[in-house]
């Protein structure tokens, strides 16, 4: 496992436009390249803002972020596609897509900006329907599906990107048991592959059946980060929390419970 | 094999028509369309004029040539760039109920129209370009009072913007009618309001070739790109668009074919919002092949709406009257009927 950091925030501050008060004020993270970092943390904490301003869309008040030791506003936004897929929580879809069409969307930054794709995007966009186990699907109407495969679609279309770093934001919110699964195994199969994954999650269980690396954070400020097993601590979940959490060890992985 | 017979996939054996087939019997039915309503017309009586007449008749090559062929292609034009603009508008704004009728364009159009039938000339040219600017100033205003808009997301902002600005050009084209003369102002007023092909000669429309097609080709270019632009703006930027800066050359190129069909044709309405419906029926939702669909549909339906108009009766009937009627009747029809598609 490489040691370098991918993606630095250092000393980020943000604020919405319209909001009143800041969500960030002064955010220090560092991703290691080949981790798979979970970040944990309470309704409102800043997660999906978090996302937004490592993946470029959102632009820190204050402060800088490093993709790869280069500043990410030096990045050019078809670079910056090629780099980081992201794959929404959530997504308006207004058209009735096929699965394939909509998923073939992510190799646009891999292709001249009016091209059309072509057969090599093809077989990438239906391999990703594979991985997702939704090949058969592929001429249905992205509108026919339930939340959770959606989900899954989101997760091909970001597959198809074929990114360096993947963010997810509670990618198995929407998830059963069996396709929670399923999603699990294909991260760590990207992981193989030297895919660096930050995800955020509601759920630690998800958390510690993935990641190596986690991130406690807590109205805007990062509470704890490190090595998972250091972070998941009973102490440290129940201050996260405000909620006494205890952490027990089952069958060699670390367990949540509360209440 | 080519890449949309991928999109067939797995049933790619069976006898479906692709979709890109589609797109060439759609072409050859706009010929035949074109061809059709060449020797339709009233002279010398009513129907379809005979090729010997056509060939002796120096009054008759006159009027098809002069008169007919231009106002022809003209509706060709005016029927692809609404139809364009509509596509355009729906994945732009993610909704598929919106037109260029939104967003103060039409509006401003014939407010700048009627303005300048009344204070300036009546001549085609200033009452074109005056049309053209006041639809640019009608997208303008929506969009920068959109950005002021403190309320809801993006779309619905420019949306709620469009209602107040239409609202506004509309009041203004009351005041210009009340204040026209009834003589002549307002006679011209109203039917530019109600839209129509007559009196279309070669001058005018090569006038507004140029804009029609730097307008489409910009947006037939972006086509497959458009789709890109129909998601969520977060979504658009991973996936390497500027989703602001697209979305606005498109919605430009959009407006700049629209306002220039609409400054020799006046208000024809309904074929933006009815014929992208019609092009998804058939092609499903990838603007790859809506818009170019649309085009071509929308091509075919206005050159049809036309010769009802020009034919059915001695007296003409205005064009955007019969797109309306039409237009609501199928788009009623659509709505209650269970979809028939070529191929998904």
């Amino acid at each position: 496992m490489t040691t370098a950091a991918l993606l630095n925030f250092n000393q980020i501050k943000f604020t919405y436009p319209i909001g009143k008060s800041a969500v960030m004020e002064s955010l220090d993270l560092e991703i290691l390249s080949g981790t798979v970092t979970a970040i944990l943390g309470p309704n409102g904490a800043g997660k999906t803002t978090l996302l937004h301003l490592a993946q470029g869309w959102l632009k820190p008040q204050h402060g800088q972020i490093l993709l790869n030791q280069q500043a990410l506003s030096s990045f050019s936004r078809r670079s910056l596609g090629q780099w980081i897929g992201l794959v929404p929580q959530a997504e308006h879809i207004p058209f009735e897509y096929s699965l394939l069409e909509f998923v073939l969307l992510g190799r646009a930054p891999h292709m001249a900006p009016l091209a059309m794709p072509a057969q090599a995007d093809y077989e990438i966009a239906i391999e990703a329907l594979r991985q997702v186990g939704m090949y058969e699907l592929q001429e249905r109407s992205i509108l026919s599906l339930s939340g959770g495969e959606r989900q899954l679609v989101l997760v091909a279309r970001a597959l198809a990107q074929q990114p360096k770093l993947l963010l997810l934001d509670e990618p198995t919110s929407h998830l059963d048991l069996s396709n929670k699964g399923r999603l699990l195994n294909l991260l760590r199969e990207l992981l193989a592959k030297d895919v660096t994954i930050l995800f955020t999650t509601h759920e630690p269980e998800v958390a510690s059946a993935l990641a190596t690396q986690l991130v406690l954070m807590k109205k805007g400020e990062i509470l704890k980060t490190g090595p998972f097993s250091d972070v998941f601590t009973s102490d440290n979940l129940s201050e996260l929390y405000q909620l006494p959490v205890s952490v027990a060890d089952i069958s060699g992985r670390k367990v949540a419970l509360w209440a | 094999m080519n890449s949309d017979q991928v999109v067939n996939g797995i049933n790619s054996s069976n006898n479906k028509i692709s979709r890109r087939q589609a797109l060439w019997w759609l072409t050859l039915l706009l010929f035949l369309v074109l061809g059709f309503s060449f020797f339709l017309g009233r002279y010398p009586s009513p129907g379809f004029i005979k090729i010997e007449r056509l060939m002796n008749d120096s009054l008759a090559q006159s009027l098809v040539f002069n008169l007919r062929l231009p106002r022809l292609l003209t509706a060709a034009l005016l029927g692809m760039a609404l139809s364009a603009a509509g596509v355009i508008f729906q994945m732009i704004f993610g909704n598929p109920l919106v037109e260029p009728g939104f967003l103060g364009v039409s509006q401003g159009a014939s407010f700048g129209a009627a303005l300048s039938i009344i204070f300036f000339t009546q001549s085609a040219w200033a009452v074109q370009t005056s049309a053209a600017i006041f639809a640019f100033l009608g997208l303008g205003f929506s969009y920068f009072l959109a950005r002021r808009v403190h309320y809801g997301g993006w779309v619905l902002r420019l949306i709620l913007a469009g209602i107040a600005v239409s609202a506004l050009f509309s009041a203004g084209l009351g005041v210009l009618k009340y204040t026209a003369d009834p003589l002549s102002q307002l006679q011209e007023i109203t039917f530019w309001l109600l839209g129509g092909l007559w009196g279309l000669t070669w001058p005018k429309f090569l006038s507004i070739l140029p804009a029609v097609f730097i307008g489409l080709f910009i947006a037939y270019r972006m086509r497959w790109r458009l789709n890109l632009l129909s998601l969520n703006d977060e979504t658009a930027f991973s996936l390497g668009a500027a989703p602001g800066r697209e979305r606005t050359l498109v919605l430009v190129a959009a407006v700049i074919a629209t306002s220039a069909v609409i400054s020799v044709a006046g208000m024809v309405s309904w074929v933006g919002l009815i014929i992208p419906h019609i092009s998804r029926r058939l092609f499903g939702a990838d603007a790859r092949f809506v818009l170019p669909g649309s085009m071509l549909i929308g091509a075919a339906f206005t050159i049809l709406c036309d010769d009802l108009a020009r034919v059915l009766f001695a007296g003409e009937i205005p064009l955007g009257i019969l797109t309306s009627l039409i237009g609501a009747a199928i788009f009623m029809g659509l709505m209650i009927q269970k979809r028939v598609l070529v191929q998904r």
